[in-house]
């Protein structure tokens, strides 16, 4: 980790949009693949000590991802995207909703947008979510919380690992 | 405006450039998510801020924060992983 990597998260209450946005160390191929491979997405989106896997992806516009965060004892969470808009290595939008376990989805949900560019090595990518209910945004994190919070003192010790390493 | 003192609807409109019925539309949605209070008072009703439950949305957003910062933390591991199978 490189403390000058800019992260910036604004929440924009009446607009019910939250922005995110972060540099990476790394050329824009390799973060444009951490963020649409399954095998890869599976390896960071879940906050430690939860995890994550996807039982199915097809990255193309009209295709599905089907996932779950599973925290420690072992809950699923499932959840689906569907990506709404591809332009490689550019941009891609997405629809995110809470599932059960068959695939249903729990609507309303969320709509992604994330815009990767690079500039001499150093990769930002933008994320917009907008999401239809304040209350849903609420549920995302009760969702996080149910399997984190008491695990959010393993998470302080984690990130204090992470940044003792450096 | 309201965090200092209860205020009615015409007295809050008076403040922006804004019509009355704007700042009531406004008030309703803040109320239904219980972000304000609203007391009558004989014919008018005042509305003032409910702190407790504003900083309950900010702790709640810190959350979500930290929750993105672990997670991008996690990528910027990955990243490097990425890097050196690449060399």
């Amino acid at each position: 980790m490189n403390d000058n990597l800019l992260f910036d998260f604004t929440v924009d209450k009446a607009a019910k949009t939250v922005y995110i946005t972060r540099e990476f160390d790394a050329d824009l191929s390799l973060v444009w693949d951490a963020f649409t491979k399954k095998e890869l997405l599976d390896q960071w989106i879940a906050p430690k000590p939860m995890t994550a896997k996807t039982k199915y992806q097809d990255f193309k516009v009209g295709g599905k991802r089907f996932y779950a965060m599973i925290s420690p004892e072992g809950v699923e969470r499932w959840a689906i995207q569907e990506y709404t808009s591809i332009t490689p290595k550019t941009n891609f939008k997405m629809y995110n909703a809470f599932a059960d376990k068959d695939e249903n989805p729990e609507l309303p949900g969320s709509d992604w947008d994330h815009t990767f560019s690079e500039q001499n090595g150093t990769t930002t990518v933008s994320i917009t979510i907008y999401n239809e209910s304040l209350e849903r945004m609420e549920r995302i994190l009760d969702g996080f919380t149910k399997g984190m919070k008491m695990s959010l003192h393993n998470l302080e010790n984690l990130l204090a690992t992470l940044s003792q390493r450096q | 405006m309201i965090a200092l003192q209860a205020m009615t609807p015409n007295a809050i409109a008076d403040n922006f450039h804004t019509t009355r019925q704007a700042v009531s539309k406004h008030l309703r949605i803040l109320t239904e998510c219980n972000l304000v209070k609203q007391e009558q008072q004989g014919r008018e009703i005042y509305y003032s801020l409910e702190i407790e439950k504003m900083k309950e949305i900010d702790k709640w957003l810190e959350q979500f924060r930290k929750i993105w910062e672990a997670r991008f933390n996690q990528l910027d591991n990955l990243l490097l992983t990425m890097k050196k199978r690449k060399k």
